[in-house]
Protein backbone atom coordinates (compact mmCIF):
# COMPACT_ATOMS: atom_id res chain seq x y z
CA UNK A 1 0.00 0.00 0.00
CA UNK A 2 2.59 2.40 1.15
CA UNK A 3 4.73 1.74 -1.86
CA UNK A 4 1.73 1.72 -4.59
CA UNK A 5 1.05 5.41 -3.04
CA UNK A 6 4.88 6.73 -3.54
CA UNK A 7 5.01 4.94 -6.99
CA UNK A 8 1.67 6.43 -8.01
CA UNK A 9 2.71 9.92 -6.86
CA UNK A 10 6.56 9.03 -8.93
CA UNK A 11 4.13 7.75 -11.97
CA UNK A 12 1.56 11.53 -11.88
CA UNK A 13 5.30 13.43 -11.43
CA UNK A 14 6.73 11.39 -14.88
CA UNK A 15 3.31 11.41 -16.79
CA UNK A 16 2.21 15.24 -15.90
CA UNK A 17 5.83 16.42 -17.26
CA UNK A 18 4.72 17.21 -20.96
CA UNK A 19 8.18 16.88 -21.88
CA UNK A 20 8.75 13.47 -20.60
CA UNK A 21 5.93 12.92 -22.95
CA UNK A 22 7.37 14.39 -26.00
CA UNK A 23 10.84 12.65 -25.75
CA UNK A 24 9.56 9.33 -24.14
CA UNK A 25 6.99 8.78 -26.81
CA UNK A 26 7.00 11.86 -29.54
CA UNK A 27 10.73 11.21 -30.18
CA UNK A 28 11.47 7.19 -30.62
CA UNK A 29 7.93 7.83 -32.98
CA UNK A 30 9.70 10.27 -34.88
CA UNK A 31 12.77 8.65 -35.76
CA UNK A 32 10.47 5.16 -36.61
CA UNK A 33 8.54 7.41 -39.10
CA UNK A 34 11.56 9.39 -40.13
CA UNK A 35 13.52 6.14 -41.07
CA UNK A 36 10.79 4.13 -42.60
CA UNK A 37 9.80 7.62 -45.00
CA UNK A 38 14.09 7.01 -45.33
CA UNK A 39 13.90 3.56 -46.35
CA UNK A 40 10.62 4.28 -48.86
CA UNK A 41 12.41 6.62 -50.83
CA UNK A 42 16.25 4.23 -51.03
CA UNK A 43 16.60 1.40 -53.26
CA UNK A 44 18.60 -0.42 -50.99
CA UNK A 45 17.82 -2.26 -47.39
CA UNK A 46 18.81 0.34 -44.71
CA UNK A 47 15.96 0.41 -42.35
CA UNK A 48 13.19 -2.13 -42.62
CA UNK A 49 10.75 -1.90 -40.38
CA UNK A 50 11.01 -5.42 -38.81
CA UNK A 51 15.08 -4.77 -38.26
CA UNK A 52 14.05 -1.11 -37.14
CA UNK A 53 11.44 -1.21 -35.04
CA UNK A 54 12.97 -3.69 -32.21
CA UNK A 55 16.07 -1.47 -32.13
CA UNK A 56 13.84 2.31 -31.59
CA UNK A 57 11.72 0.22 -28.87
CA UNK A 58 15.32 -0.29 -26.74
CA UNK A 59 16.55 3.44 -27.97
CA UNK A 60 12.87 4.44 -26.24
CA UNK A 61 13.66 3.15 -22.57
CA UNK A 62 16.82 5.66 -22.74
CA UNK A 63 14.28 8.27 -21.96
CA UNK A 64 12.90 6.06 -18.73
CA UNK A 65 16.00 6.37 -17.11
CA UNK A 66 16.12 9.91 -17.87
CA UNK A 67 12.75 10.12 -16.25
CA UNK A 68 13.92 7.99 -13.50
CA UNK A 69 17.19 9.84 -12.26
CA UNK A 70 15.62 12.96 -13.33
CA UNK A 71 12.69 12.32 -10.28
CA UNK A 72 15.04 11.13 -7.80
CA UNK A 73 17.72 13.51 -8.66
CA UNK A 74 14.77 16.32 -8.06
CA UNK A 75 13.47 14.51 -5.15
CA UNK A 76 16.97 14.27 -3.37
CA UNK A 77 17.66 18.09 -4.00
CA UNK A 78 14.50 19.09 -2.38
CA UNK A 79 12.75 18.66 1.28
CA UNK A 80 10.30 16.75 0.57
CA UNK A 81 12.37 13.66 0.39
CA UNK A 82 13.62 14.45 3.89
CA UNK A 83 10.18 14.51 4.73
CA UNK A 84 9.24 11.01 3.60
CA UNK A 85 12.62 9.75 5.05
CA UNK A 86 10.90 10.86 8.63
CA UNK A 87 7.66 8.79 7.74
CA UNK A 88 7.45 4.91 8.54
CA UNK A 89 8.93 3.80 5.45
CA UNK A 90 11.74 1.42 4.65
CA UNK A 91 14.86 2.12 2.05
CA UNK A 92 13.12 -0.66 -0.25
CA UNK A 93 10.27 1.48 -0.35
CA UNK A 94 11.76 3.82 -1.92
CA UNK A 95 13.57 1.79 -3.97
CA UNK A 96 10.54 0.35 -5.35
CA UNK A 97 8.45 3.05 -5.84
CA UNK A 98 10.71 4.65 -8.05
CA UNK A 99 11.37 1.26 -9.89
CA UNK A 100 7.89 0.00 -10.33
CA UNK A 101 6.02 2.89 -12.30
CA UNK A 102 8.91 2.81 -15.17
CA UNK A 103 8.30 -0.68 -15.94
CA UNK A 104 4.44 -0.43 -17.71
CA UNK A 105 5.22 2.51 -18.80
CA UNK A 106 8.09 0.88 -20.99
CA UNK A 107 5.42 -1.33 -21.64
CA UNK A 108 3.23 0.94 -23.19
CA UNK A 109 5.80 2.91 -25.17
CA UNK A 110 6.77 -0.62 -26.48
CA UNK A 111 3.37 -1.19 -27.67
CA UNK A 112 2.74 2.16 -29.09
CA UNK A 113 6.05 1.55 -31.21
CA UNK A 114 4.57 -1.49 -32.60
CA UNK A 115 1.47 -0.01 -32.86
CA UNK A 116 2.69 2.37 -35.43
CA UNK A 117 5.21 -0.19 -36.96
CA UNK A 118 1.97 -2.09 -37.70
CA UNK A 119 0.49 0.54 -39.87
CA UNK A 120 4.30 1.32 -41.32
CA UNK A 121 3.94 -2.38 -42.71
CA UNK A 122 5.16 -4.46 -39.61
CA UNK A 123 3.73 -8.17 -40.24
CA UNK A 124 1.01 -9.05 -37.36
CA UNK A 125 2.13 -11.84 -35.59
CA UNK A 126 2.07 -13.27 -32.21
CA UNK A 127 5.91 -12.89 -32.21
CA UNK A 128 5.33 -8.96 -31.41
CA UNK A 129 3.25 -9.59 -28.00
CA UNK A 130 6.59 -11.68 -27.42
CA UNK A 131 8.87 -8.58 -28.18
CA UNK A 132 6.46 -6.63 -25.90
CA UNK A 133 7.10 -8.53 -23.16
CA UNK A 134 10.88 -9.67 -23.70
CA UNK A 135 11.31 -5.79 -23.21
CA UNK A 136 11.08 -5.97 -19.48
CA UNK A 137 14.31 -6.76 -18.55
CA UNK A 138 15.98 -4.31 -20.83
CA UNK A 139 13.80 -2.09 -19.25
CA UNK A 140 14.91 -3.40 -15.80
CA UNK A 141 18.46 -2.26 -17.17
CA UNK A 142 17.38 1.15 -17.71
CA UNK A 143 15.09 1.66 -14.55
CA UNK A 144 18.46 0.59 -12.52
CA UNK A 145 20.65 3.08 -14.58
CA UNK A 146 17.85 5.28 -13.76
CA UNK A 147 18.48 5.06 -9.93
CA UNK A 148 22.26 4.88 -10.13
CA UNK A 149 22.67 8.14 -11.79
CA UNK A 150 19.82 9.63 -10.02
CA UNK A 151 21.49 8.67 -6.71
CA UNK A 152 24.48 10.01 -7.97
CA UNK A 153 24.10 13.00 -9.82
CA UNK A 154 22.04 16.48 -9.87
CA UNK A 155 19.21 16.83 -11.24
CA UNK A 156 20.66 19.04 -13.67
CA UNK A 157 23.68 17.20 -14.48
CA UNK A 158 21.42 13.88 -15.21
CA UNK A 159 19.88 15.95 -18.33
CA UNK A 160 23.45 15.95 -19.71
CA UNK A 161 24.57 12.34 -18.22
CA UNK A 162 21.33 10.51 -18.82
CA UNK A 163 19.92 12.86 -22.18
CA UNK A 164 22.88 13.10 -23.72
CA UNK A 165 25.62 10.55 -23.13
CA UNK A 166 23.49 7.23 -22.49
CA UNK A 167 20.70 7.86 -25.41
CA UNK A 168 24.46 8.67 -27.60
CA UNK A 169 25.52 5.22 -26.20
CA UNK A 170 22.34 3.47 -26.67
CA UNK A 171 22.17 4.42 -29.69
CA UNK A 172 25.68 4.10 -31.64
CA UNK A 173 26.76 0.83 -29.34
CA UNK A 174 23.11 -0.98 -29.77
CA UNK A 175 23.44 -1.14 -33.72
CA UNK A 176 20.13 -0.10 -33.92
CA UNK A 177 21.11 2.28 -36.94
CA UNK A 178 24.13 -0.18 -38.99
CA UNK A 179 25.17 -3.49 -38.99
CA UNK A 180 27.63 -3.78 -36.55
CA UNK A 181 29.46 -6.29 -38.20
CA UNK A 182 30.10 -3.70 -41.27
CA UNK A 183 32.14 -1.76 -38.86
CA UNK A 184 34.16 -4.26 -36.90
CA UNK A 185 36.96 -4.53 -34.71
CA UNK A 186 37.17 -2.65 -31.84
CA UNK A 187 33.78 -0.78 -31.77
CA UNK A 188 32.00 -3.88 -32.27
CA UNK A 189 34.04 -6.03 -29.43
CA UNK A 190 33.20 -2.45 -27.04
CA UNK A 191 29.65 -2.41 -28.38
CA UNK A 192 29.39 -6.47 -27.44
CA UNK A 193 30.98 -6.25 -24.39
CA UNK A 194 27.99 -3.90 -23.37
CA UNK A 195 23.94 -4.54 -22.91
CA UNK A 196 22.62 -2.67 -25.10
CA UNK A 197 23.66 -4.40 -28.54
CA UNK A 198 22.40 -7.20 -26.47
CA UNK A 199 18.78 -6.00 -26.18
CA UNK A 200 18.99 -5.12 -29.55
CA UNK A 201 19.76 -8.46 -31.06
CA UNK A 202 17.74 -10.22 -28.19
CA UNK A 203 14.22 -8.35 -29.49
CA UNK A 204 15.21 -8.76 -33.20
CA UNK A 205 15.40 -12.54 -32.17
CA UNK A 206 12.26 -12.57 -30.26
CA UNK A 207 10.34 -10.72 -33.10
CA UNK A 208 11.24 -13.52 -35.54
CA UNK A 209 10.41 -16.02 -33.37
CA UNK A 210 13.77 -17.29 -32.70
CA UNK A 211 13.95 -17.83 -29.48
CA UNK A 212 17.30 -20.27 -28.94
CA UNK A 213 19.34 -17.01 -30.56
CA UNK A 214 17.61 -14.63 -28.11
CA UNK A 215 18.56 -16.24 -24.76
CA UNK A 216 22.14 -16.07 -24.58
CA UNK A 217 21.47 -12.39 -25.01
CA UNK A 218 18.65 -12.36 -22.38
CA UNK A 219 21.55 -13.44 -20.15
CA UNK A 220 23.96 -10.41 -21.04
CA UNK A 221 20.76 -8.10 -20.45
CA UNK A 222 19.40 -9.68 -17.40
CA UNK A 223 23.87 -9.61 -16.13
CA UNK A 224 23.83 -5.92 -16.67
CA UNK A 225 20.81 -5.22 -15.47
CA UNK A 226 20.85 -6.51 -11.70
CA UNK A 227 24.45 -6.11 -11.98
CA UNK A 228 23.79 -2.52 -12.24
CA UNK A 229 20.17 -2.68 -9.68
CA UNK A 230 22.42 -3.95 -6.82
CA UNK A 231 25.06 -1.23 -7.21
CA UNK A 232 22.36 1.26 -7.63
CA UNK A 233 20.38 0.27 -4.47
CA UNK A 234 23.58 0.36 -2.36
CA UNK A 235 24.08 3.77 -3.27
CA UNK A 236 20.81 4.85 -3.05
CA UNK A 237 21.18 3.22 0.34
CA UNK A 238 23.98 5.38 1.25
CA UNK A 239 23.16 8.32 -0.01
CA UNK A 240 19.73 8.05 1.83
CA UNK A 241 21.89 7.49 5.36
CA UNK A 242 24.24 10.35 4.32
CA UNK A 243 21.15 12.43 3.97
CA UNK B 1 4.19 13.30 31.63
CA UNK B 2 7.11 13.96 29.92
CA UNK B 3 6.88 13.80 26.00
CA UNK B 4 10.63 13.80 25.22
CA UNK B 5 13.58 13.40 26.82
CA UNK B 6 17.06 14.24 25.78
CA UNK B 7 20.14 13.12 27.35
CA UNK B 8 23.45 13.66 26.55
CA UNK B 9 22.42 14.00 23.07
CA UNK B 10 25.69 15.15 20.72
CA UNK B 11 26.49 15.63 17.39
CA UNK B 12 29.73 15.59 15.92
CA UNK B 13 30.33 16.53 11.96
CA UNK B 14 34.37 15.46 10.87
CA UNK B 15 36.08 18.27 13.44
CA UNK B 16 32.74 20.19 14.84
CA UNK B 17 30.48 19.82 17.42
CA UNK B 18 27.22 20.58 16.31
CA UNK B 19 25.60 19.64 19.17
CA UNK B 20 27.15 19.14 22.69
CA UNK B 21 26.15 16.98 25.48
CA UNK B 22 22.17 18.40 25.21
CA UNK B 23 19.60 17.58 27.91
CA UNK B 24 16.55 18.89 28.33
CA UNK B 25 13.00 17.10 29.25
CA UNK B 26 9.68 18.25 27.16
CA UNK B 27 6.09 17.49 28.93
CA UNK B 28 3.33 16.33 27.27
CA UNK B 29 1.20 19.33 25.30
CA UNK B 30 3.76 21.38 25.83
CA UNK B 31 5.48 24.30 23.15
CA UNK B 32 9.10 24.84 23.18
CA UNK B 33 11.16 26.71 21.06
CA UNK B 34 14.70 26.52 19.93
CA UNK B 35 16.07 29.65 19.43
CA UNK B 36 19.99 30.40 18.21
CA UNK B 37 21.76 32.57 15.81
CA UNK B 38 22.93 30.37 12.61
CA UNK B 39 25.54 27.69 13.51
CA UNK B 40 23.98 27.21 16.90
CA UNK B 41 22.64 23.05 16.50
CA UNK B 42 19.12 24.11 16.38
CA UNK B 43 18.02 22.27 13.09
CA UNK B 44 20.79 19.21 13.79
CA UNK B 45 18.99 18.98 17.08
CA UNK B 46 15.77 18.61 15.05
CA UNK B 47 17.05 16.50 12.40
CA UNK B 48 18.50 13.86 15.47
CA UNK B 49 15.20 13.54 16.97
CA UNK B 50 13.48 13.03 13.78
CA UNK B 51 15.37 10.19 13.17
CA UNK B 52 16.69 11.83 10.27
CA UNK B 53 20.44 11.65 11.26
CA UNK B 54 21.64 9.51 13.91
CA UNK B 55 23.35 11.00 17.26
CA UNK B 56 27.47 10.77 17.57
CA UNK B 57 26.52 10.04 21.50
CA UNK B 58 23.60 10.34 23.76
CA UNK B 59 19.91 9.44 22.96
CA UNK B 60 16.38 10.66 23.10
CA UNK B 61 13.18 8.91 24.62
CA UNK B 62 9.92 9.73 22.57
CA UNK B 63 7.25 8.83 24.36
CA UNK B 64 9.54 5.94 25.62
CA UNK B 65 11.04 5.29 22.09
CA UNK B 66 14.86 5.67 21.63
CA UNK B 67 15.58 7.45 18.43
CA UNK B 68 18.50 5.24 18.08
CA UNK B 69 17.09 2.17 18.53
CA UNK B 70 13.19 2.48 17.91
CA UNK B 71 13.76 4.50 14.63
CA UNK B 72 10.04 3.17 13.15
CA UNK B 73 8.43 3.20 16.29
CA UNK B 74 9.22 6.98 16.52
CA UNK B 75 8.85 7.89 12.78
CA UNK B 76 4.97 6.75 13.71
CA UNK B 77 4.39 9.41 16.51
CA UNK B 78 5.85 12.47 14.59
CA UNK B 79 5.75 15.26 12.26
CA UNK B 80 8.15 17.13 10.53
CA UNK B 81 7.59 20.52 8.70
CA UNK B 82 11.63 21.10 7.50
CA UNK B 83 12.93 24.47 6.74
CA UNK B 84 12.01 24.54 3.14
CA UNK B 85 8.74 23.73 2.28
CA UNK B 86 8.52 19.99 2.03
CA UNK B 87 6.15 19.14 -0.84
CA UNK B 88 5.61 17.37 -4.22
CA UNK B 89 5.46 19.99 -6.34
CA UNK B 90 3.83 18.27 -9.34
CA UNK B 91 0.74 16.79 -7.42
CA UNK B 92 -2.21 18.86 -6.62
CA UNK B 93 -2.82 20.03 -3.05
CA UNK B 94 -5.53 17.24 -2.30
CA UNK B 95 -2.68 14.87 -3.79
CA UNK B 96 -0.23 15.94 -1.77
CA UNK B 97 -2.27 15.29 1.39
CA UNK B 98 -3.88 11.88 0.07
CA UNK B 99 -0.09 11.08 -0.35
CA UNK B 100 0.95 11.58 3.27
CA UNK B 101 -2.11 9.57 4.10
CA UNK B 102 -1.34 6.96 2.05
CA UNK B 103 2.16 6.33 3.45
CA UNK B 104 0.36 6.21 6.68
CA UNK B 105 -2.07 3.30 5.76
CA UNK B 106 -5.35 5.56 6.61
CA UNK B 107 -8.14 4.24 5.37
CA UNK B 108 -10.43 6.03 2.61
CA UNK B 109 -13.26 7.02 5.16
CA UNK B 110 -9.90 8.40 7.94
CA UNK B 111 -8.35 9.89 4.95
CA UNK B 112 -11.38 11.61 3.33
CA UNK B 113 -12.36 12.70 7.43
CA UNK B 114 -8.19 14.46 7.88
CA UNK B 115 -8.00 16.11 4.61
CA UNK B 116 -11.30 17.53 5.45
CA UNK B 117 -10.25 18.70 8.91
CA UNK B 118 -6.83 19.95 7.44
CA UNK B 119 -8.28 21.51 5.07
CA UNK B 120 -11.02 23.76 7.03
CA UNK B 121 -8.45 24.35 9.92
CA UNK B 122 -5.98 25.81 7.26
CA UNK B 123 -8.46 27.56 5.13
CA UNK B 124 -6.60 25.35 2.06
CA UNK B 125 -10.08 24.71 0.07
CA UNK B 126 -9.70 27.16 -2.61
CA UNK B 127 -6.12 25.92 -3.48
CA UNK B 128 -6.97 21.89 -2.87
CA UNK B 129 -7.00 21.31 -6.88
CA UNK B 130 -3.66 23.45 -8.20
CA UNK B 131 -0.65 21.84 -8.36
CA UNK B 132 1.67 22.27 -5.09
CA UNK B 133 4.74 23.69 -7.44
CA UNK B 134 2.59 26.92 -8.77
CA UNK B 135 1.03 27.76 -5.15
CA UNK B 136 2.76 31.18 -3.57
CA UNK B 137 5.19 30.79 -0.73
CA UNK B 138 2.96 31.34 1.79
CA UNK B 139 0.10 28.51 0.53
CA UNK B 140 2.86 26.29 0.14
CA UNK B 141 3.70 26.54 3.83
CA UNK B 142 0.84 26.09 5.24
CA UNK B 143 -0.05 22.90 2.99
CA UNK B 144 3.86 22.10 4.26
CA UNK B 145 2.57 22.01 7.30
CA UNK B 146 -0.68 20.30 7.14
CA UNK B 147 1.35 17.60 5.61
CA UNK B 148 3.03 17.53 8.65
CA UNK B 149 -0.47 17.34 10.80
CA UNK B 150 -2.17 14.75 8.93
CA UNK B 151 -0.59 11.84 10.30
CA UNK B 152 -2.06 12.63 14.04
CA UNK B 153 1.31 13.31 15.43
CA UNK B 154 1.79 13.17 19.24
CA UNK B 155 4.95 15.22 18.37
CA UNK B 156 5.50 18.13 15.72
CA UNK B 157 9.12 19.61 14.84
CA UNK B 158 8.16 23.11 12.94
CA UNK B 159 11.55 24.06 11.75
CA UNK B 160 11.20 27.99 11.44
CA UNK B 161 7.89 27.82 10.20
CA UNK B 162 7.25 31.26 9.52
CA UNK B 163 10.13 31.90 7.32
CA UNK B 164 9.36 34.05 4.26
CA UNK B 165 5.55 34.14 5.15
CA UNK B 166 3.76 37.69 4.68
CA UNK B 167 2.44 39.92 8.32
CA UNK B 168 -1.02 38.03 7.81
CA UNK B 169 0.04 34.44 6.57
CA UNK B 170 2.41 34.38 9.76
CA UNK B 171 -0.80 35.36 12.20
CA UNK B 172 -2.74 32.77 10.99
CA UNK B 173 -0.24 30.13 11.57
CA UNK B 174 0.51 31.70 14.77
CA UNK B 175 -2.98 30.98 15.50
CA UNK B 176 -2.92 27.38 14.51
CA UNK B 177 0.02 27.06 16.49
CA UNK B 178 -1.86 28.28 19.28
CA UNK B 179 -4.51 26.20 18.43
CA UNK B 180 -2.54 23.06 18.56
CA UNK B 181 -1.07 23.96 21.93
CA UNK B 182 -1.88 21.17 24.62
CA UNK B 183 -2.60 18.38 21.97
CA UNK B 184 0.30 18.15 20.74
CA UNK B 185 3.93 18.59 21.88
CA UNK B 186 5.62 20.98 19.57
CA UNK B 187 9.36 21.72 18.91
CA UNK B 188 9.47 24.91 16.81
CA UNK B 189 12.55 26.20 15.66
CA UNK B 190 12.97 30.48 14.98
CA UNK B 191 15.05 33.42 14.42
CA UNK B 192 12.22 35.79 15.35
CA UNK B 193 12.00 36.73 19.14
CA UNK B 194 8.39 37.52 19.45
CA UNK B 195 7.60 34.32 17.91
CA UNK B 196 9.20 32.67 20.50
CA UNK B 197 7.59 35.16 23.26
CA UNK B 198 4.31 34.90 21.75
CA UNK B 199 3.73 31.00 21.16
CA UNK B 200 5.85 29.12 23.79
CA UNK B 201 5.44 27.38 27.58
CA UNK B 202 9.83 27.00 27.45
CA UNK B 203 12.61 28.26 25.47
CA UNK B 204 15.52 27.60 24.71
CA UNK B 205 18.59 29.23 24.00
CA UNK B 206 21.46 27.00 22.13
CA UNK B 207 24.51 28.38 20.85
CA UNK B 208 27.36 26.42 19.19
CA UNK B 209 25.88 23.16 19.71
CA UNK B 210 25.42 24.43 23.88
CA UNK B 211 21.99 24.35 25.37
CA UNK B 212 22.85 28.17 27.10
CA UNK B 213 19.46 28.16 29.07
CA UNK B 214 15.68 26.71 28.54
CA UNK B 215 12.92 28.39 30.82
CA UNK B 216 9.69 30.66 30.26
CA UNK B 217 10.36 33.98 28.82
CA UNK B 218 9.67 35.79 31.27
CA UNK B 219 12.07 34.33 33.69
CA UNK B 220 14.72 34.74 31.20
CA UNK B 221 13.78 38.48 30.86
CA UNK B 222 13.98 38.55 34.75
CA UNK B 223 17.40 36.37 35.15
CA UNK B 224 19.00 38.72 32.49
CA UNK B 225 17.65 42.17 33.78
CA UNK B 226 15.78 43.14 31.09
CA UNK B 227 12.07 43.57 30.05
CA UNK B 228 12.61 42.99 26.51
CA UNK B 229 12.80 39.29 25.23
CA UNK B 230 15.47 40.65 22.54
CA UNK B 231 17.77 42.16 24.70
CA UNK B 232 17.59 38.95 26.95
CA UNK B 233 18.42 36.60 24.36
CA UNK B 234 21.65 38.43 23.03
CA UNK B 235 23.09 39.01 26.67
CA UNK B 236 22.59 35.03 26.54
CA UNK B 237 24.47 34.53 23.61
CA UNK B 238 26.96 37.14 24.23
CA UNK B 239 27.56 35.91 27.83
CA UNK B 240 26.35 39.09 28.72
CA UNK B 241 26.43 39.56 33.06
CA UNK B 242 23.21 41.42 34.29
Amino acid sequence: MKILTLANRNTKEILRDPLNLAFGLGFPLVILLLLSAIQANVPVSLFEIQHLTPGVTVFGLAFMTLFSATIIAKDRGSALLQRLYTAPLSAWDFVLSYTLPILPLSLIQCAICYGIALCLGLSLTIHIVWAILFILPVSLLYVALGLLCGSIFTDKQVGGICGALLTNLSAWLSGIWFDLELVGGVFKKIAYALPFAHAVDMERAVLTGNFQDAFPHLLWVLGYGLGILLIAVWVFMRQMKRQ
Amino acid sequence: MGAIKIENLTKVYKNVTAVNHLSLSIEQGELLSLLGINGAGKTTTIKMLSCLTKPTEGDALLLGKSIVTDTSEVKAIIGVSPQETAVAPGLTALENLELICGIHNFSKNKQNQKIHELTDLLNLKEVLNRKAGKLSGGWQRRLSIAMALISEPQILFLDEPTLGLDVIARSDLWDLIRCLKGKVTIILTTHYMEEAEALSDRIAIMKDGTLLICDTAENIKKKTGTDKFEEAFVRIVKGVKS
